[in-house]
């Protein structure tokens, strides 16, 4: 990393961590990428809430799921467990 | 306990904030971040949460990250009740002197090495003395973060780094402690156990042991790849399948009285339907010892102590 750390002046007090984890992403730990069916999708909204990275978000505005590709981790839950069957796991690269 | 006048639906849980973030740097697949999520998803104002050191504790704060958005402290494996106990009284006294208005919430959050082994004796301490806070144990049946080290909370016959199984050894020889039966005797007012796999369950749990005055104690089944073993993509499955074979029954016991969950209740009004443990065993590499002949007597024993402890439960629930 380039950017100078903060010497142990600027840091918190008591070690209280200053940066949310939304500012480190774990998507390049990924192997298999899920993708999104909408049209075979129910909308059930199952895998919003079973998902562990919380990388899969309802958007109200478009009323469908996304997902968040900087933070999934390809555990390929959400394809295992969709009723529909309407994620799959491809090879990160090929599709 | 009056009736619970929320519901949670599907579509109200996807639109609320999420507590614990994404970009914490569990495994690909983690059952107790799920865990985690949904009971965060289950709170219903300021909550503090409290961290015994674990799983969890390490990956959701690695410095300078969190990947929390509630007030959040880290304490040591033993004493993460004892911390909750001392939150729950500053704001009792806090709110004595009218520092604030309303209620805030403690919720300790522990694994399993942290609650059945080094974190018990805080535990009750904290139970006895009646503070109001939610204690959830999140149990992926080992010593996870360390390297896959057996605890009180591994299963007979899973195969752990220290407790291998070998020509002559099955793996892990004791079986399970029961814990949340433990926590009954307490005579706390809500105990109950919950799976991962049955997420409305897991959020109406957590929101009853909020609500409720005093100590309440939830037990999450939270199953974890990496030390048992199987594809990331069979978390919920795997915790599911728990349930359905009755390895982990679904029942809660309020002020003591234990009643079965509706998950639960199919396998004891249809005990056809209750699958028979070996689908479970069969999933896990950690169990795969117990397929060759020569311990073929093991799965037995397993299945048998299963049986007796769901017997045991039926009676507890009037449903012998």
């Amino acid at each position: 990393m380039s950017e100078r750390k903060k010497g142990w002046k600027e840091i918190p007090v008591g070690g209280v961590c200053w940066k949310p984890a939304t500012e480190y992403s774990t998507g390049d730990w990924r192997t298999f990428k899920p993708v999104h069916d909408s049209e075979k999708c129910t909308k059930c909204l199952l895998c919003p809430i079973i998902c562990p990275d919380a990388s899969i978000n309802w958007n109200t505005a478009t009323q469908d799921i996304e997902f968040n590709y900087n933070f999934c981790k390809g555990c390929g839950i959400c394809a295992n467990e969709c009723p529909a069957n309407a994620i799959e796991m491809v090879r990160e690269g090929e599709a | 306990m009056t009736l619970p006048s929320w519901k949670f639906t599907a579509k109200e849980i996807v639109k609320k904030p999420e507590l614990f973030t994404s970009g914490h740097r569990a495994c690909a697949g983690c059952g107790p971040a799920i865990a985690l999520r949904q009971i965060m998803k289950a709170t219903r104002g300021p909550t503090i949460v409290t961290n015994a050191t674990g799983c969890m504790e390490v990956v959701s704060t690695i410095y300078p990250y969190t990947a929390w958005k509630v007030p959040w402290i880290h304490t040591a494996f033993e004493n993460v009740a004892a911390n909750a106990s001392g939150i729950e009284a500053a704001l009792k006294a806090m709110k004595r002197k009218e520092m604030y208005k309303g209620t805030i919430d403690v919720i300790a959050f522990a694994g399993d090495g942290g609650t059945f082994d080094i974190g018990i004796q805080a535990l009750s301490g904290a139970a006895e003395r009646g503070h109001d806070f939610l204690y959830v144990l999140y149990d992926n049946e080992a010593y996870m973060n360390t390297g896959i080290q057996r605890s009180g909370g591994t299963p007979h016959g899973a195969s752990t780094t220290t407790s291998p199984a070998g020509k002559v050894i099955p793996g892990k020889t004791q079986f399970k402690k029961p814990i949340a039966d433990i926590m009954v005797a307490h005579e706390i007012p809500y105990v109950a156990t919950a799976s991962i796999a049955y997420w409305q369950d897991v959020l109406m749990k957590a929101r009853k042991g909020l609500e409720v005055e005093g100590p309440a104690f939830l037990h999450v089944f939270a199953p974890c790849p990496r030390g048992w073993r199987y594809d990331t993509s069979k978390t919920v499955e795997i915790a599911r399948l728990a349930v359905e074979t009755c390895v982990f029954p679904l029942w809660e016991a309020v002020n003591g009285n234990y009643s079965l969950s509706p998950q639960s209740k199919i396998a004891a009004l249809k005990p056809d339907r209750k699958k028979p443990v070996i689908d479970y065993l069969k999933m896990q590499r950690r169990f795969r010892h117990l397929f060759n002949p020569s311990f073929e007597h093991e799965r037995i024993v397993i299945q048998e102590r299963i049986d007796k402890r769901w017997g045991k439960l039926l009676k507890k629930c009037d449903m012998a």
